[in-house]
């Protein structure tokens, strides 16, 4: 049963047992604009809540990523090297950008709910 | 617009802010030799005619390059600059477009960047290169931050034989970015060991070719030891006409050079302005981490072909402190005066311009290493090449200057304190004549 959580940066985060998948909000594609390039951290990196994990450029600005949770890089989405517009197509499927190992699912409770994100965004 | 005068509360504000006691303490890196401590010593006023005079009796004191048998190198260059290129970067179009921001008012500026780009690619053998940056010194500075950027190592090793500006200028850009430089000790007329100097930690080696000494040599042999260790070679040329004749450092397999284009479109022009050389490989992610403007080819709306300035995110404007360089300009004046003269020469025009060069370089050795006492240190050599004289380099040029000679540059004023005061960097150009080279060859028998 996965649920998905979401960060005051706007990264969202879909776990899978001990594993979860990361990416940007579609409010967040929105606010970039087309994305141009996608910059993915290396398989086995280690990320703590709230360091950069990953960098994603538009036309126009360059964002920082952050790790909504302590853990390990286990795959990224290459396919995003090929096709980075697909972030602005499908930024809470096909645009995911990391899945992590976490190391401390008690973080997960910190998080927004849907609801809550939704209030933030206002 | 209205002229906003401070306050002395506002400066105190200011001052509180940034964490420092006074203005003074802002300038604290100017050392206290070249500090002023009084007034600068000039007349309350004098008529426009009196201070004419004065200065044209100043002026009287120098000697200028045309004004005597010029040899003088070591990173600025004698060449001969059409008077179509000042007189076309004098058109008020070109010399009044200001940065190419927005580009449906822009096109000419654009397209003379993206054509200057297309040369510096094309003569140094890499796939890219940036529309300038303010002159070779800061791009190779520049190239040894992005090595660290690339590599994310923090070690940069320098050639004993690059040229002691670069070197500084390099020192003192990664001095703040905590990158370690190391320069070896320079070797006139060989090649410093530079490959024993690297290792797992070395971000890049840095080799200048031809070196400050005018010796030629073969990069390959560097670039792949530096490969084997997972580092990058920067080559470094401070006289682009030399790549009319030598091998481009991309066919050496060099992955960034960086230069130095003064000798095509400029002049000597004191010291300044110039135009820094950036070029680079299209490899991994080099692309996104050079430092500089960047112009790019594109269609319209409607499919016709434009220019735009492209990769803007890597630049300070967006990135702020994690762009790849501070640098928010180009040398653009002198990058269109380059593009101007290349584009007169042609690849056939520039080849014979740095085989006049050599020739000349080549007659200069021989007369000069037929006066006794004078050895040619250089093997291989461009236009620029090294002598060891029978005593002290610097007083045998300052006996020259009576003689008509401007002989060239005294190790001693790059390398202080190395024993290398009896050698002398002499460069020679197309615009040295048969004359030039007997005067400086008579004239350097009489005063030895």
């Amino acid at each position: 049963m996965s649920q998905t959580r979401y960060t005051k940066d706007h990264e969202w985060i879909r776990v899978d047992g001990d594993t979860a998948t990361v990416g940007i909000t579609a409010y967040a594609a929105e606010q970039l604009g087309d994305v141009v390039f996608v910059e993915l951290p290396d398989i086995g990196k280690t990320v703590t809540q709230g360091g950069e994990m990953a960098v994603v450029e538009s036309v126009k600005a360059a964002s920082e990523v952050y790790a909504p949770v302590n853990g390990e890089v286990v795959e990224v989405n290459s396919e995003l090297e090929s096709a980075p517009e697909t972030v602005n197509e499908a930024p809470d499927g096909a645009g995911w950008f990391v899945k992590l190992k976490l190391s401390d699912t008690s973080q997960l409770e910190g998080l927004m709910d849907e609801a809550a994100y939704k209030a933030h965004i206002g | 617009m209205r002229y906003l005068p401070l306050t002395p509360e506002d400066r105190e504000a200011m001052l509180a802010t940034i964490g420092v006691q006074s203005i003074d303490d802002l300038f604290l890196d100017v050392p206290e030799a070249a500090r002023l401590d009084g007034p600068v010593n000039l007349p309350l006023r004098a008529t426009e005619l009196e201070v004419e005079r004065a200065f044209a009796r100043m002026a009287k004191k120098n000697i200028s390059a045309g004004e005597a048998a010029f040899f003088v190198g070591a990173g600025a260059y004698k060449h001969h600059v059409p008077a179509s290129v000042d007189h076309l970067i004098q058109r008020s179009e070109f010399l009044t477009a200001y940065t190419p921001y927005q580009p449906e008012i822009s096109q000419g500026t654009l397209q003379t960047l993206f054509e200057f780009q297309t040369q510096i690619a094309r003569l140094t053998g890499m796939d890219v290169a940036n529309a300038s940056m303010y002159d070779g010194s800061t791009a190779c500075a520049e190239a040894v931050l992005m090595a660290a950027r690339v590599t994310k190592r923090s070690k940069a090793v320098l050639s004993g034989n690059l040229h002691p500006h670069y070197a500084a200028a390099t020192h003192t850009a990664c001095k703040y970015m905590d990158i370690a430089t190391a320069s070896q000790a320079p070797v006139p007329g060989a090649l410093d060991d530079i490959i024993a100097a690297i290792d797992e930690e070395t971000a890049c080696v840095v080799v200048q070719n031809p070196d400050v000494f005018g010796r030629v040599h073969d990069l390959t042999p560097i670039a792949e030891a530096a490969h084997a260790k997972g580092a990058l070679l920067i080559a470094v040329v401070t006289e682009i006409v030399s790549l009319g004749l030598v091998k481009s450092p991309g066919e050496m397999g060099a992955d960034i050079v960086v230069g130095e284009g003064q000798s095509i479109g400029v002049g000597l022009q004191f010291g300044g302005p110039y135009v820094g050389l950036f070029a680079c490989r299209n490899d991994r992610n080099f692309l996104r981490n050079m430092p500089g403007r960047l112009a790019g080819e594109t269609v319209d709306a409607d499919g016709r072909r434009g220019f735009v300035l492209t990769l803007s995110t890597r630049e300070q404007h967006i990135r702020r402190d994690k762009a790849t360089s501070n640098i928010c300009t180009n040398s653009g004046l002198m990058a269109l005066a380059f593009t101007i003269h290349m584009t007169l020469l042609g690849e056939k025009g520039l080849r014979q311009m740095a085989t006049l060069n050599h020739e000349a370089a080549c007659t200069l050795a021989d007369a000069l290493s037929a006066v006794p006492g004078v050895e040619v240190l250089c093997d291989s050599f461009f236009n620029e090449f090294t002598v060891t004289l029978p005593r002290d380099a610097a007083a045998v040029t300052e006996s020259l200057i009576a003689k008509g000679v401007l002989a060239g540059v005294p190790a001693s004023r790059l390398y202080p304190g190395k024993g290398l005061d009896n050698l002398l960097v002499i460069a020679a150009t197309e615009t040295n004549t048969e004359a030039d080279i007997d005067l400086f060859a008579r004239a350097l028998k009489e005063v030895l």
